[in-house]
């Protein structure tokens, strides 16, 4: 092994970061939507790594149910995205308050 | 030597276009720049003797579901308020969010580099996948240890095609009232 495994977790957690970070500081939902894709893609790298170290296949199955709930995650908040912008006509979070009691 | 070099230069790709995602202003090269962070994952996937998991991660990540998001930008048709993104209601957020961003890099890089692995080792070397091939190991999994969470999964993928035309089906049923 000439790239110590280590040096993947930690770029997962540098990726993960970033999408956190991307979710605090962006107003637009769907930006904030792709920066939840970048903290999945983050997991991933981390479940392949450890299933690499392991000599295992389960982290790679794993990922492959990932992959099935991001899309299934995407599809249903695009929807809703798409169904408060004919309602409200925007996608800034900070307008979209009208479930705040 | 060669796969530590690409190995660096993939990872240096992938973190610029994943802070390329979080500070561009259009939502548009926000999109772009994460189908280049997914693509460089993928190798970095074939790297690690992954290669079906690169290969749906290309498919369905970079062409699939990113697919839906470009498709959704360009439907909206965002106002110019929309796309410039903040209007600094809260002038402390940025850099407050940067900087817990930064505290949380450090306490997973300590984590991840005191990490001791234990547990009992598989049976699927690198060797051995090779030998056997990536995709037919995964295959032969799916459809034997994890078949019920396979059949799950597909309920779920059913219940967000539903959930998706009900969402999106709304308004049009109200105007017809």
């Amino acid at each position: 092994m000439v790239v110590p495994l280590t040096w993947y977790l930690v770029l997962s957690g540098i990726l993960f970061s970033i999408g956190a970070v991307g979710v605090l500081i962006n107003r637009n939902a769907l930006v904030i939507f792709m920066c939840i894709e970048l903290m999945l893609n983050a997991v991933n790298l981390a479940f392949v790594t450890f299933s690499r170290q392991q000599n295992s296949m389960d982290g790679q199955i794993f990922v492959f149910f990932i992959m099935t709930v991001a899309a299934a995650e995407a599809v249903v908040g695009l929807a809703i995205i798409i169904a408060l912008f004919r309602n409200k006509a925007t996608v800034n979070v900070d307008d979209i308050n009208i479930m705040k009691w | 030597m060669l796969e530590s070099l690409l190995f660096i230069i993939m990872s240096l790709i992938t973190i610029a276009c994943a802070i390329g995602v979080v500070f561009q202003k259009n939502p548009i090269y926000s999109a772009v720049f994460l189908i280049q962070t997914m693509v460089s994952l993928a190798v970095l996937y074939v790297l690690l003797h992954a290669q079906f998991v690169a290969a749906v991660q290309v498919m369905v990540y970079a062409g699939a579901i990113m697919v839906i998001f470009v498709f959704v930008i360009m439907l909206l048709n965002l106002n110019k308020d929309d796309l410039e993104g903040d209007r600094n209601k809260l002038p402390l957020q940025k850099p407050a969010a940067i900087i817990l961003g930064l505290i949380l890099v450090v306490m997973i890089g300590v984590i991840m580099t005191r990490t001791i692995y234990q547990g009992a080792q598989g049976e699927y070397t690198p060797e051995v996948m090779d030998q056997i091939g990536n995709t037919q190991l995964v295959g032969k999994m799916l459809f034997t240890k994890y078949v019920l969470p396979f059949e799950i999964a597909s309920i779920l993928l059913f219940a967000a095609i539903v959930g998706a035309i009900v969402l999106a089906k709304k308004q049009i049923i109200k105007e017809e009232k």
